[in-house]
């Protein structure tokens, strides 16, 4: 199915239809869509076959996710022409893609938490008789969705909230094959699962374009793309810049410099020069909070980068908020730099020198309709003030210092954060404690939906913190990750720490057989 | 309403005035044509929609124009008119300030005409009456408060639903009023504190002059100040600001007891308009203060809103209430008018940015 390397120029017509898959389903040309001040689509093509996994890569900003809108009836594209299994059309609304046979799985997925498996797979189109639902009927269909799907195992009643991450994953693809969707777009589906889970997601993918439904599938990982990718189509700064290259046999660097225009090593910066690592600044004691984890001691020195391993739900991000005082620990002790930290409370951990970028950022981190300097200053906008008045224009200045020193684009620190890309909100976060004299910085999942070249950018600053003194304690579900910046490693499963290293003495194999060892629900399906 | 009707006479001391001047000037405070570099407060969003505020603040004083061509072919009228309907709309546009805090920071306040019957039969009774102006204004304003921080600590320390708790204490606070007042209307023998309605500076009214330094203060609270910035976050994404370090609950007590602040504030004001109290006044100011910061523009669901919105807000609906009174017609036609503008209030600010479609198109999803 790889068959061909055409049209790698910038607004090159698509390749002609060819042999060896199925017939082209959806064809997008010249596609533009603009916002206020941003052309976010500057002419894309794009060319889906049936039964395939076309891939769809380009950093962050480069106009993907509008895509993914204009595909779901979101957006409305401004000029250019989809068309979709041999017809030209334009959605006016979500329901009208879905209707048509095109369902998108979002990053953050839209399920509804307290409805169950069976509600959420046919929310919007129950089965209905007489104006009732047909509840044995949907459960039914439910289940045997599920079958297809390879997880007949959940059932159909129980409500979303009570399953982990891949479960919900599941059940957004079942609510797509509930509308008989002949494309299916995944936005990062594997950036919320766990490495067993990915497995199972692909396993899931291939099943489906067995049947002849077409994939879009987005993702900042290569390697999986080399995995289960047909055709890649690379998109930079809202332009096709190549089109249905064959996912295998091009070369990383070859699609690297497609995505960003220039060749980009993705390694981990060396340690700085002339760090050194100081005094004991962070200190827990036999922490543990009830269902969450379990006596947890660890410490972090100064210019230390403490990395904890560890799948989703094994405690370790509940552990960094409750260290940071957002959830109360129910016994043991936070110290910093030698006093304790009252419990439960952040602004004692903020004031001690803490800060933290929380693992959700738009909903735990971000205020989305406010500027990019308000939002940098959330934390320290006490400190430009005074007598209670705030200092925009010193605010703003110190914003501007954080943004050109961590290369935010846009760099007009006016704009609201909401018009970023993930990885520029990602920098928003981090850089919320650049400001002010921030000791100890928790990250938790600090790369996850950033693109290749932020995410170097943003190991640097790491490094380059650690550097200057300050501890950093690093939560992610990327093993290389926690392996190439930690000085040290504590790998968590079950709420318990397993083991505790300095970096250099594990390898990705020991850790993923350590993080792995007692998996979660959806362990034994992959 | 205990409020005074809109007077139709008023000797005018100064020159005309064209309208349009006078609700810009009201508007002044913020200055929708300032330059950015202090322009930062309301932001552009903000002041689009108050320019359209004042667009229909026009279209009713040309409706008045129309209908009594009459009475508004004399200048000295139209300019006493127009102080009439600050007037009426003063007491109300007090509590929209407390309101508006409330409300940007993510809460709602049920009680406010409650806290003013209250803190105002408090003010008025017999013994407080013996202290003097200075004691009738200090019980008012304690009264407020304290039950702003009663309201405040069961939201933000009992974690009550803001809509409960208030709407709780909205009944309780009227029965304890009819309790303290035994049901009578409690007369103001107070000259100084009556002496506030009647007054007129520079030929505008006192009450008038309050309103301006409470919406004036209000605004430099919201856009110049930690405390505006802190409502503004913790309305927007109280994990974001709790995170981030802010207090979010001590927070949102304060913008209780600023909301009672202000109830104590347009207690007094009340009280010197009808030279006295009772438990049944202010009534259903809840619903003009919540409805007057909607059509303001400020979003229920917290975060984002201005304090010039909801001035307007208040101007405009003491503008429709005049307007039905100078026509002669009922207070009932009124009421459905002013549902139909809150609706409509709406609508027009929302399709502002955008085209017509968009706007219901965005509606539709709620996905993203």
């Amino acid at each position: 199915m790889t068959e061909q390397d055409i049209a790698s120029g910038v607004g090159a017509s698509p390749a002609p239809a060819t042999t060896g898959a199925g017939e082209v389903v959806l064809r997008l040309t010249d596609v533009v869509k603009t916002f206020p001040g941003v052309r976010a689509l500057d002419g894309v093509q794009l060319e889906v076959r049936a039964g395939e996994v076309h891939c769809l890569l380009g950093q962050n900003g480069a106009g993907k996710s509008t895509l993914i809108k204009v595909l779901a009836g979101v957006h409305r594209p401004d000029s250019g022409h989809i068309e979709w299994r041999g017809n030209r059309l334009a959605f006016a609304n979500p329901q009208a893609a879905m209707r048509a046979g095109i369902a998108t799985i979002y990053q953050e997925l839209d399920l509804v938490d307290d409805l169950s498996v069976a509600e959420n797979a046919f929310l919007g189109h129950e089965p209905r008789r007489l104006g009732f639902i047909r509840r044995g009927h949907m459960a039914s269909r439910t289940r045997q969705i599920l079958g297809r799907l390879g997880h007949a195992e959940i059932p159909p009643g129980r409500m979303v909230r009570a399953l982990p991450a891949a479960g919900k994953q599941v059940v957004s693809m079942a609510r797509a094959l509930s509308h008989e969707a002949r494309l299916i777009i995944m936005d990062e589906p594997s950036a919320v699962l766990a490495h067993d889970e990915v497995e199972n997601l692909f396993r899931i993918i291939r099943e489906l374009t067995a049947q002849g439904i077409a994939v879009i599938y987005i993702s900042h990982r290569l390697e999986e793309i080399r995995e289960i990718g047909d055709r890649v189509t690379v998109l930079k700064d809202g332009r096709t810049t190549a089109a249905n290259l064959p996912a295998r046999e091009t070369p990383t660097s070859d699609l690297v410099s497609r995505m960003t225009g220039r060749t980009i090593e993705y390694v981990f910066p060396d340690r700085a020069a002339g760090t050194v690592i100081g005094d004991e600044l962070l200190q827990v004691d036999g922490l543990t909070r009830h269902g969450e984890f379990a006596d947890v001691s660890l410490s972090v020195r100064a210019g230390e980068i403490v990395g904890i391993a560890g799948l989703v739900g094994s405690g370790r991000s509940e552990l960094l908020e409750t260290i940071y005082g957002a959830r109360a620990a129910e016994a043991g002790s936070v110290r910093m730099a030698g006093r304790a930290l009252r419990p439960g409370s952040v602004g004692a951990a903020v004031k001690a020198g803490m800060g933290m970028a929380p693992e959700e950022r738009k909903s735990q981190a971000l205020l989305l309709g406010e500027p990019i300097y308000r939002n940098v200053t959330l934390a320290t906008f006490d400190r430009y003030a005074r007598f209670g008045f705030t200092d925009v224009g010193r605010e703003r200045a110190e914003a501007d210092r954080i943004a050109e020193s961590l290369e935010m684009r846009p760099r007009d620190v006016r704009r609201a954060v909401r018009t970023l890309s993930g990885g520029n909100q990602q920098k928003v976060v981090v850089g919320r404690w650049l400001l002010g004299d921030t000791k100890l910085l928790l990250l938790d999942e600090p790369t996850r939906g950033v693109d290749v070249g932020a995410r170097a950018e943003l190991y640097q600053v790491i490094r380059q913190l650690a550097a200057q003194g300050v501890g950093v304690l690093l939560v992610s579900s990327e093993v290389p990750e926690v392996l190439g910046l930690a000085d040290r490693v504590l790998v968590m499963r079950e709420g318990r720490v397993v083991r505790t290293a300095p970096a250099d003495e594990l390898d990705e194999p020991t850790v993923l057989d350590l993080v792995m060892a007692g998996s979660l629900m959806e362990g034994a399906a992959a | 309403m205990t409020d005074s009707p809109p007077t139709t006479k008023l000797p005018a001391q100064s020159p005309p005035v064209d309208p349009a001047e006078t609700e810009a000037a009201g508007h002044a405070t913020a200055g929708s044509t300032g330059g950015l570099s202090w322009w930062h407060g309301d932001g552009g969003e903000g002041a689009k929609r108050n320019l359209a505020l004042i667009g229909v603040l026009l279209a009713l004083f040309v409706i008045g124009a129309a209908t009594r061509s009459d009475l508004y072919s004399n200048p000295d009228w139209v300019w006493a008119n127009m102080l009439s309907i600050l007037k009426l709309a003063s007491v109300v546009g007090v509590v929209t300030v407390g309101m508006t805090f409330v409300i940007i920071g993510g809460g709602i306040d049920l009680s406010v005409g409650a806290i003013v019957a209250l803190a105002g039969v408090w003010c008025t009774t017999v013994a407080t009456q013996n202290f003097g102006a200075g004691g009738m204004i200090f019980t008012a304003i304690i009264v407020g408060v304290a039950v702003g921080l009663v309201n405040g600590t069961l939201i933000a320390y009992g974690r009550l639903v803001p809509f409960i708790a208030t709407l709780a204490m909205l009944v309780a606070a009227r029965g304890l009023a009819a309790e303290i007042s035994d049901k009578q209307t409690q007369i103001s023998q107070n000259g100084t504190i009556n002496g506030i309605a009647s007054t007129n500076l520079l030929g505008i009214p006192l009450l008038v002059y309050i309103l301006a330094a409470v919406v004036a203060a209000g605004w430099v609270l919201l856009n110049r100040t930690t405390f505006g910035r802190r409502t503004v976050a913790v309305g927007g994404n109280p994990e974001a600001a709790r995170l981030a370090g802010i207090n979010v609950r001590l927070h949102t007590l304060l913008l209780y007891a600023l909301s009672g602040l202000c109830c104590g504030i347009a207690a007094i004001m009340l009280t010197a308009q009808a030279t006295s109290a009772q438990a049944a006044m202010a009534n259903l100011y809840e619903l003009d203060a919540i409805a007057a910061v909607i059509i303001g523009g400020t979003l229920l669901s917290g975060g984002r809103g201005t304090i010039v919105g909801s001035l307007l807000g208040v101007i405009i609906f003491a503008t429709i209430t005049n307007l039905f009174a100078i026509n002669g017609l009922t207070t009932e036609a009124q009421n459905m008018v002013k549902g139909g503008i809150i609706v409509a209030a709406v609508l027009i600010q929302q399709i502002q940015f955008g085209s017509l479609s968009q706007f219901f198109r965005r509606n539709r999803l709620t996905t993203s």
